[in-house]
């Protein structure tokens, strides 16, 4: 028989291993920057700024026919419109998934009778597992035909042709199929933190007259408000990154739609960062434009780590009364 | 979690304030709209799948036809999923018990502690499509080379089933020590104690008694990172090389399948919507409620073993 491990020896390989994790995301940070860093370099910050001459589009193209030599390489890049399609359609989501998710979460916990309640979990559940790729057929075979063929009349569309051409790929179709991706990871987390409010604060309030609505509004929903930013982060985090789903859905045109177009403003098309990425994988071996692919990938990067960081301050008051998330 | 008294009385909504009554009508309407939606999903990824689904897609190889009758089935991407499902839990599930394991039982230095676990929050919050071109760069590096196709002129291709593989499996790893983690700190100090009082190391009360009380949790994180496997797309589309068929590298059977390229069950879909090239919308319903399929029964199968927690009594 082998002899067994030594407790020295035990703690060093799986200390070795979580170092491993830690090597990892080290790597990724390193990796993916320095691939990004020409491009940023080259435009500074006007990287965030708008387009200067065409569209973002045009610029990419012509990133990607740069000449072969090194020292010709073209890097101009103003990917405003990308990032607003970002902020656009990870704010509309978020705003509307908050206030779905808060209710829903008050629902399952408080006011749903046993058998709704006992469907409920799973549907969260059901919901939370589908595939982007799934939201994102039926998103591409269902909405956007039905948005483009009765929601856009002919008028809407003649209207805006000499800027962009309104098919149904829209801002509208993105975010709400982005709310339904999002609101169960919220409502997972909400519902355990209205559940984890301490029992005598909610009978006592019960107790001193106020009603079961009231009780909820007031006293589990205020308890239990680090927990709801946390996941309102975790969720804003997987919008952010969503890539299939908003590649198939949002139109893949480097355009930012304008608020002050009215109704038609929900319904232009976009194309946020993630989108971006997975719609010019293939010209990835181009180098300056295999750069500029990077540089788009380490603004997400940087921003979820932020979110990370966030979530993580959220939940810190939590510990304080005991009702770690 | 202990649900209500079954004999609470439930008082009356009618007494209470018109803007209470309407909170409570809100609550109802995003509760019903949400069964709705995935009743909605479930029920239209059916009725057109059943349309479309025909058994012979099954094992048919697909074909690159602009004709959908000629066009093939999906076995390939069926063999792809079921390969890259393999490779990643094999992956991510050594990795993340061994990450879980320390943590709650070891956890020194404590700095170090504290920095891997928001490090696997960091995972948990990277959006797949940047592990996607992470893993691109990593394994384009010469000593990767083994994992994948070199061209000539010694670029390393970095498409394979090993290396989008093992990006997966950073995917399913916040899943898997998650579970872990909790799992482990659910056991009583007093079953450690009881080891260790009989002389075993601590090597020996991990391996004997910890995780064998903890095996119905890790089985649930597995199977839940194997969902998230299964249903990622960018990591498939970018990492795989997104070729319909499987395509072997050259080297010994197995070896040489694994460092080739193929498609899954996500790629297939994608790329015969109207987003990707195939645009072959009929195979794309076919291949998405079996895609659905396996992502339930994944569900199903964890919210199952989720349910069998060792209970200790003190």
């Amino acid at each position: 028989m082998r002899k067994p491990w030594s407790d020295d020896r035990a703690e060093r390989v799986l200390g070795a291993v979580a170092c491993l994790v830690l090597a990892t995301i080290l790597g990724m940070v390193v990796f993916v920057f320095a691939k990004a860093w020409p491009s940023f370099s080259h435009n500074g910050l006007s990287w965030f700024g708008p387009a200067h001459d065409g569209t973002v589009d045009d610029q990419l193209t012509a990133i990607f026919n740069s000449p072969a030599q090194p020292d010709r390489y073209q890097y101009e890049l103003g990917a405003f419109s990308l990032l607003w399609g970002t902020i656009l359609t990870t704010a509309g989501a978020v705003v509307l998934g908050v206030a779905i998710s808060v209710l829903s979460a008050i629902f399952i916990v408080e006011f749903a009778p046993p058998p709704v309640r006992r469907v409920m979990t799973p549907v969260i559940r059901l919901l939370a597992a589908v595939p982007s790729v799934i939201y994102g057929l039926i998103g591409i075979l269902v909405m956007v035909p039905f948005v483009g063929n009765h929601v856009v009349s002919q008028e809407r569309k003649q209207s805006v042709l000499y800027v962009v051409q309104l098919t149904g790929t829209s801002v509208l179709v993105a975010v709400l199929i982005l709310t339904v991706m999002i609101v169960p990871i919220m409502v997972s987390i909400m519902a355990d933190a209205l559940r984890g409010v301490p029992r005598s604060w909610t009978e006592g309030a019960a107790a001193l007259g106020v009603n079961r609505w009231r009780v909820m509004w007031t006293i589990s929903v205020r308890a239990s408000r680090p927990a709801f930013i946390a996941a309102i982060v975790l969720a804003t985090a997987r919008a952010l990154g969503e890539a299939i789903m908003l590649s198939m859905v949002s139109g893949s045109q480097g355009f930012s739609p304008n608020p002050l177009d009215g109704v038609t403003f929900f319904l232009e098309p976009t194309r946020p960062l993630a989108a971006t990425i997975v719609d010019n994988a293939e010209g990835l071996s181009v180098k300056p434009f295999g750069q500029t692919i990077y540089a788009f990938a380490a603004v997400l990067l940087v921003s979820t780590f932020f979110l990370s960081l966030a979530g993580w301050a959220a939940k810190q008051p939590l510990k304080r009364y005991g009702m770690g998330v | 979690m202990a649900t209500a008294a079954p004999t609470r009385r439930v008082e009356s909504s009618s007494s209470w304030r018109l803007t209470d009554r309407i909170g409570l009508g809100l609550c109802w309407a995003a509760g019903l709209l949400l069964c709705l939606i995935a009743a909605g999903i479930v029920g239209y990824m059916a009725y057109r799948g059943l349309q479309y689904l025909r058994p012979h897609l099954l094992w048919e190889r697909p074909l690159s036809d602009s004709d959908q009758s000629k066009s093939g089935g999906f076995f390939d991407p069926l063999v792809g999923t079921v390969a890259l499902t393999v490779i990643g839990t094999a992956i991510a599930l050594p990795v993340g018990v061994s990450t879980a394991v320390w943590l709650v039982e070891f956890g020194r230095p404590s700095w170090l502690a504290r920095l891997v676990e928001s490090g696997v929050e960091v995972i948990a919050g990277t959006p797949d499509i940047v592990l996607a071109i992470f893993g691109l760069v990593l394994f384009q590096q010469q000593i990767f080379a083994l994992l994948s196709f070199q061209a000539e002129g010694n670029a390393v291709f970095g498409r394979s089933f090993l290396t989008a593989g093992t990006m997966l499996g950073l995917v399913a790893l916040p899943f898997i020590v998650g579970s872990t983690r909790e799992a482990l700190q659910t056991i009583p100090r007093h079953v450690r104690e009881a080891s260790l009082a009989l002389g075993k190391t601590r090597a020996a009360t991990i391996r004997r008694v910890l995780l064998p009380a903890a095996r119905p949790g890790i089985a649930t994180g597995t199977v839940l990172g194997m969902g998230r496997i299964v249903g990622d797309t960018a990591i498939v589309v970018i990492l795989l090389g997104a070729t319909l068929q499987l395509q072997r590298v050259g080297g010994p059977p197995l070896i040489g399948d694994v460092r080739g390229t193929g498609s899954t069950l996500t790629s297939y879909v994608y790329n015969n919507s109207p987003a990707g090239e195939g645009n072959a919308s009929e195979k794309a319903y076919a291949a998405a409620f079996v895609l659905l399929l396996v992502v339930i029964g994944l569900n199903l199968v964890a919210g199952r073993l989720g349910r069998r927690k060792v209970s200790w009594t003190s």
